[in-house]
């Protein structure tokens, strides 16, 4: 039993192997009450489930995200509820067009984000400046600003597609293997 | 100020005018103007007017027509590069009570200072920061004519013909400046025009280097009729 214990993420066949983990788990409940499991998989597990977007609306994208939280798609079914404060936000937005004058206050706010955070890119705007890309007034992409984990495409994307980029956010944060970052 | 004399406009025969003919008619003789310096466009009035007359004519228009113009829409500019003077200052005004429209075409050179009407009309307060932003016009007696638009510290007038599309700086977060850094476009494309058949843009460029043979031939209707 050691020597998987040494490799936690490689699944156990079922067999005499598995078998005799899974009774060494009975056994552990059984005698003492308690069993001992991987620390980064419950606080991604937690974390992925308590998504509050900080609202960062700047153009018609922002109305989509107001769609996918409003009650026909309601992302508080998937604990996401929108902040006012980016204090208390672990995931920002970008729903809209980036401009150059927005963009120091932009960067504020997700410096006052607290860790870990995360930021999704939502429509072609804030994507690579999409509709404006030529402008002396936006910013290509709001990747110039912040880290972005999660891309969006469309102009804009639907309510159901920023649902999707979403879920997609919590699939990466479930697969993270540290609980630093 | 040269003031124009003193003449009200005839409120009642405004009222019963029914044509945008009779509207010039009566403007013509209110505003002390030739018929020639009032244009007619889709049923809407222009009167075309220098800049030293501006303020006579838009008080006129707001006190001694019974109160009828008394809401400024909106005052914006035109660029025109080769022509002398350079802009177009254009006031649009909204008369409620008597459902008509105006509008006051005055040339301005590049060089030139308007006169500020928010004086008259609060709300050109806004409205001529945006054009000083947008077109580099200046209005004298203004008292707070800041940028309205672009970023703080901007350079150049946007919407001047002259000004690049792209402008001149883009900007980025410096990692180790831990800022958002201003530094000169670079692009990594230029901009491209797909717009073949527009007369105005990639058509002398574009067009020409297609070769004639390379199009195919479509048969007329005639031809399929023969067939």
């Amino acid at each position: 039993m050691d020597d998987l214990s040494l490799m936690p993420n490689k699944p156990i066949p079922p067999g005499k192997d598995q078998d005799a983990i899974l009774g060494a788990v009975a056994d552990e409940i059984a005698n003492r009450g308690f069993v001992v499991a991987q620390a980064d998989k419950l606080f991604n597990w937690a974390r992925s489930g308590s998504l509050w977007p900080m609202t960062f609306g700047l153009a018609c994208c922002a109305v989509e995200m107001i769609h996918s939280a409003a009650s026909r798609y309601d992302t508080d079914r998937y604990g996401m509820l929108f902040r006012p404060s980016p204090r208390q936000s672990d995931v920002m937005i970008v729903a809209g067009t980036l401009t150059n004058k927005m963009a120091p206050a932009l960067r504020k706010v997700y410096d006052q984000m607290a860790e870990p955070r995360w930021v999704l890119s939502m429509g072609s705007c804030a994507n690579g400046g999409g509709y404006y890309h030529y402008s002396y007034a936006v910013v290509r992409g709001c990747d110039r600003i912040v880290p972005v984990d999660v891309y969006v495409p469309g102009c804009p994307p639907t309510a159901e597609a920023l649902i999707y980029g979403l879920l997609q956010l919590q699939k990466k944060i479930k697969r993270t293997a540290t609980i630093a970052r | 100020m040269p003031s124009l004399p003193k003449h009200s406009l005839p409120k009642d025969s405004l009222r019963q005018a029914e044509t945008v003919e009779e509207w010039k008619q009566h403007f013509a003789v209110a505003l002390r103007k030739s018929t020639e310096d009032i244009t007619v466009f889709r049923g809407e009035l222009s009167v075309h007017i220098e800049l030293d007359q501006l303020i006579a004519v838009l008080t006129r228009l707001k006190d001694e027509t019974g109160g009828a113009f008394t809401q400024l829409s909106d005052i914006t500019a035109v660029d025109y590069p080769e022509r002398t003077p350079r802009f177009d200052l254009i006031y649009q005004l909204l008369s409620v009570t008597l459902n008509q429209r105006i509008r006051l075409v005055v040339p301005i050179a590049e060089d030139a200072v308007a006169p500020s009407v928010t004086a008259l009309f609060g709300c050109a307060d806004w409205a001529e920061r945006e054009i000083w932003d947008m077109f580099g016009i200046f209005f004298n007696d203004h008292g707070d004519l800041r940028r309205l638009l672009t970023d703080y510290g901007f350079e150049g007038h946007p919407l001047r013909k002259d000004f690049p599309l792209t402008g001149t700086v883009e900007v980025r977060y410096d990692d180790s400046e831990r800022r958002v850094v201003y530094e000169p476009v670079q692009l990594t494309q230029e901009y491209r025009d797909f717009d073949y058949e527009s007369p105005w843009e990639g058509a002398q460029t574009s067009m020409r280097q297609i070769d004639p043979s390379m199009i195919a031939h479509e048969p007329s209707s005639d031809e399929e009729q023969n067939d």
